[in-house]
């Protein structure tokens, strides 16, 4: 039940989105989110999409993350 | 650097900080896709002896009680048309399971989303969804509710379960918070709560790495929250899920199996009429309170033992004969700890 899908935006109708994930056409219910694209992917859970998936903030975060855990590591050993 | 390096450089890492924090630590996760990938990779055979890793109630359906669940059979056995997620049927009530009902009166419907039940709502008008879940899966209740479908509602809220475990018979020294959740109710959420913690997502490398973070926090006395999963969490989360949220539950002192009546935990259903509590009273009021069994569910909720602890664990209570909640969920550490072997 905790499992979400990330997953690519190919139509919406009104509060359904037709999705594509990985080859699979799904329809799921968007009326948790606004200001959806196509093209956008979205997390779904059971049936709903919960998320947009911001890939390029997620990307530089997850760098940031990447470095802050580099930068301990230095911490660690220099101690 | 790929994936065997990673993983060994976190595990490394892990190491040092556990050498440098010395003394014994216990971490808890609180989601059962965390729990799933964690037992299936084996990850607490590979932490350091000091570093606990424990499993805490992240399994809505566990963490049901088992009045609400006799309530819910009761009404099905009524012949009232029930839907429901698929991991609640096979859930022991004191004398039958919802699949029982099934077989016998064909009323209860299994769905995957609750767009189903819109549809099933045009063949039987008076059908009652059970709100089973966390703030992940309550708002998508809400929009039955928004459709006029009436709830039985136990969904329930983490961050007031995480304060409550904080003050229990384990010392928590810091948490893996849920995945999804977190998606929905935001970072911002969990402030309030005195230890460190880290949100991770759903594979072995992003919790080795969330591992890793919190045991750093933990050995620096850093109590904040750092998000591991950026890509689905954000500091707000999803303000109209939350918005909706609000619009249609109260929340209400809830029970939790193994963890007792936990105020301020619940989700109920604002409006009377859909209110599947009120309007079959009559029918609830005659369900007597759950007899004591030795099913150790609510011990094992409470990270006090582990599944392998409980008496009834495999000798009695299997996947095809579960004694309790934590056998039949997908994401219940017993059920889990039994598909990885332990």
């Amino acid at each position: 039940m905790c499992y979400a899908i990330p997953a690519k935006i190919l139509e919406i109708n009104g509060e359904t989105a037709k999705v594509d994930y990985g080859g699979v056409m799904k329809n799921v219910n968007i009326c948790l989110l606004e200001s959806l694209k196509i093209g956008d992917y979205i997390l779904i859970h059971a049936g709903f999409a919960i998320e947009k998936l911001d890939k390029k903030s997620a990307d530089e975060t997850l760098q940031l993350i990447k470095e802050m855990l580099h930068l301990s590591e230095q911490d660690s050993s220099n101690a | 650097m790929d994936e065997e390096h990673i993983l060994k450089d976190h595990i490394h890492a892990i190491q040092k900080i556990a050498e440098d924090i010395g003394k014994n630590i216990t971490i808890m996760e609180i989601c059962g896709g965390h729990t799933n990938i964690i037992l299936k990779y084996g990850i607490r055979d590979i932490l350091p002896e000091n570093i606990h890793l424990i499993s805490g109630p992240g399994c809505p359906v566990c963490v049901s009680s088992q009045y609400d669940i006799d309530c819910m059979i009761e009404l099905a056995n009524q012949h009232i048309p029930i839907a429901t997620y698929g991991d609640m049927l096979r859930v022991p009530g004191s004398k039958y399971s919802l699949d029982d009902i099934r077989a016998k009166h064909g009323n209860v419907f299994e769905i995957y989303s609750t767009t189903e039940v819109l549809d099933l709502q045009k063949k039987y008008p008076n059908i009652v969804f059970f709100g089973i879940g966390f703030e992940t899966t309550a708002p998508m209740t809400t929009y039955l509710i928004e459709h006029d479908v009436m709830v039985y509602s136990v969904h329930k809220l983490v961050p007031p379960a995480m304060n409550i475990l904080l003050q229990g018979l384990v010392n928590i020294d810091g948490f893996i918070n849920p995945g999804h959740v977190s998606t929905i109710i935001g970072t911002h959420a969990y402030k309030d709560i005195t230890v460190p913690q880290v949100i991770t997502g759903f594979t072995a490398e992003r919790i080795l790495r969330g591992i890793r973070i919190l045991v750093e926090l933990i050995r620096n006395n850093e109590n904040t929250v750092v998000n591991g999963y950026p890509e689905a969490v954000t500091e707000q989360g999803n303000k109209k899920a939350q918005t909706l949220l609000a619009k249609h539950f109260s929340i209400v002192d809830s029970e939790w199996r193994g963890l007792g009546f936990l105020p301020k935990s619940g989700l109920e259903v604002k409006k009377d009429t859909l209110n599947a509590k009120i309007k079959y009273a009559h029918l609830l009021e005659k369900v007597p309170l759950p007899k004591k069994t030795k099913c150790r569910c609510g011990d094992i909720l409470k990270g006090l033992i582990k599944p392998e602890e409980c008496p009834l664990y495999r000798k009695v209570c299997t996947p095809d004969n579960p004694q309790g909640a934590c056998m039949v969920s997908e994401e219940g550490s017993c059920a889990i700890s039994y598909r990885y072997g332990k």
